[in-house]
């Protein structure tokens, strides 16, 4: 005699109902979240995507729409967040190894620039500007509407997020790695150099992106910097004036001619072109980063 | 080998005559004195904050043998063998009290290096933490920190490091995969092999084989009874028969609960022979752990 066996599910109706509700939820935020990735390209794409050619991104600005591009936007774009990413990286990492690793847990001090750090996460861009205008454009360091004052202003941007993220991968790491390189007499700094920052590189990677990929779209402080300057020339160092992309879009944009609206939106898809390739670049480089940690 | 088993013996024997009065009214059963101990400690206690941890404790560990602590959870053994290579100065607010002797030289000497003191003083740890390198490089990693040895003695460190955990026959043919592929028992292994590399005169395991299956757990113990010949070996364990298995010296340790039954404190309460120890313990309360009634 065998036994019949009933395998269907035993849920209430009530729970599945649930279940599947929530099932659908999930599938809507990701719906939505893509799709409004998608909305955005693809009108982009259709109102200028048949105007993109080299020519765009090797013209100057210019007030005659045939000879109108983004060279100079583009490069000064890179420059101030690239000299910003070169400054505020390091900075921001040692500033959480150091959190994380050496001030004393518990300790007031560190607890007082831990919750500073926090603060200035979420301190609005455009108050950056106004320090950066006071303080380095004119106030004590007169580098004026240069290069360098728009990096050092993103890069102080940039910062607080680095730290933040940094800390976060920084203490991820496992503390039995720290046990071991000890128990082997590495002194605490061997053991941070050579295991816990090897091993915290990829998720500080992951947040720079994305403190990289704000700061590329930063304008506001900007504005207050100088970028809005209509700069037909490639900055050459740390003390050239520049103007950035999202701001020579927002000139593009607001002229009244329709050729320098679809400009504008030309100017939109090359922007967001860069951020997918500095985005891909970093994943690779972590990819990479975790790979030879796992040989 | 047999002489110096002889030596011991009789200095046994002349401590049982000289001590016991001294032992019976301090309470604390101070065991064999041991010739040319490696560790001597002295009315040592261990507090975490004002939580003490363990109290009292005063054994002395002798050279080439395997003297093993075993107890109850929460008797503070753990914390005990992570003060004897000062492991324990990594958690914020544990302290120590009393004197803790390596050979002639204090410990917690304010000019002795916690650094040195690891170096010399390997730890092998309850859960086997290989690093996230390759396996040659796990076993690199301490002669790295402690120098900069070429590449050919650096081959033959790990070589011969890994021949001695009895880890070579296993992995010579894949140096160079991470050690993280490897079992449980192997990363074990790999990890004695780490700490041998750094060639230190101790070797302090913490529950070495809790997180290991039953074969794994004999290698070690075949693994531990071949390194004695050449080092000091201290291993924690809650596996009595592991401590009858490999210990020459057994210390046992109880948890004694305040009156509020808030606060556990360690205390040792018999040490001894692991011969005497699991056949005549002369504490009534040694001898109820050691035939299972207790614990």
């Amino acid at each position: 005699m065998s036994q019949t066996i009933s395998l269907k599910s035993r849920l209430s109706p009530r729970r599945t109902l649930i279940d599947g509700a929530f099932r659908f939820f999930l599938y809507l935020s990701i719906f939505i979240s893509l799709g409004m990735i998608f909305w955005i390209v693809s009108s982009l794409w259709n109102e200028a995507g048949w105007l993109l050619s080299w020519d765009l991104l090797t013209n100057y600005p210019s007030y005659d729409i045939d000879n109108a591009g983004f060279q100079s936007p583009l490069v000064g774009s890179l420059w101030v967040v690239g000299i910003a990413t070169l400054v505020a990286l390091p900075t921001g990492l040692l500033t959480a190894l150091y959190l994380e690793e050496f001030a004393g847990k518990g300790n007031k001090f560190s607890r007082l620039i831990e919750l500073n750090i926090q603060n200035l996460a979420g301190v609005p861009a455009v108050v950056f500007g106004l320090i950066g205008l006071a303080f380095i454009v004119r106030g004590f360091v007169k580098w004026g509407f240069t290069v360098g004052s728009a990096a050092a202003v993103i890069a102080m941007l940039m910062l607080p997020v680095i730290i933040i993220v940094s800390r976060e991968a920084i203490r991820a790491v496992p503390p039995s790695y720290r046990e071991g390189a000890l128990a082997l007499g590495a002194t605490p700094w061997q053991a941070v150099w050579r295991l816990v920052l090897p091993s915290a590189i990829p998720g500080t990677a992951t947040g720079s992106i994305l403190a990289v990929s704000r700061a590329i779209g930063e304008s506001a402080p900007l504005l207050l910097l100088g970028a809005l300057s209509f700069v037909t020339f490639n900055p050459t160092g740390l003390d050239s004036p520049f103007t950035i992309m999202p701001l020579t879009i927002f000139k593009y944009a607001s002229d009244s001619r329709e050729e320098f609206q679809i400009l504008a939106s030309a100017g939109s898809l090359i922007l967001m072109a860069v951020l997918f390739i500095l985005n891909l670049i970093a994943i690779i480089l972590r990819d990479i980063a975790t790979r030879k940690r796992n040989v | 080998m047999s002489n110096d088993l002889q030596t011991k013996q009789f200095h046994t024997e002349i401590v049982g005559n000289n001590q016991g009065s001294a032992a019976q009214m301090n309470e604390v059963k101070s065991g064999p004195r041991i010739i040319d101990p490696v560790f001597t400690l002295e009315d040592v206690s261990v507090s975490y904050g004002k939580y003490v941890a363990v109290t009292d404790v005063n054994l002395q560990i002798p050279s080439n043998d395997i003297t093993a602590f075993i107890g109850p959870s929460g008797c503070g053994k753990s914390t005990l063998i992570r003060t004897l290579n000062r492991t324990n100065d990594l958690i914020p607010g544990a302290s120590v009290a009393g004197k803790v002797m390596y050979h002639d030289a204090d410990l917690y000497d304010s000019k002795a290096s916690a650094v040195e003191i690891r170096r010399r003083i390997g730890m092998v740890f309850q859960k086997p933490n290989p690093f996230p390198k390759s396996i040659y490089e796990n076993v690199a990693f301490g002669p790295k920190v402690n120098g900069r040895p070429k590449k050919s003695e650096l081959d033959e460190i790990v070589e011969k490091s890994l021949r001695g955990a009895a880890l070579w026959d296993e992995v010579k043919d894949r140096l160079g995969a991470s050690a993280l592929g490897l079992s449980g028992g192997q990363q074990q292994r790999l990890c004695i092999a780490r700490s041998l590399a750094v060639q230190p005169e101790v070797i302090l395991m913490d529950e070495p084989c809790s997180a290991l299956d039953p074969i794994a757990t004999l290698r070690i113990e075949e693994l531990m009874m071949e390194l004695k010949k050449e080092y000091t070996i201290v291993i924690v364990t809650h596996n009595m028969q592991q401590a009858a298995r490999v210990s020459t010296y057994t210390a046992y340790f109880v948890t004694e609960v305040n009156p509020l039954g808030d606060l556990r404190t360690g205390k040792l309460v018999e040490y001894d022979e692991t011969k005497k120890i699991f056949s005549t313990p002369s504490d009534p309360r040694t001898e109820a752990y050691v035939t299972g009634k207790m614990g």
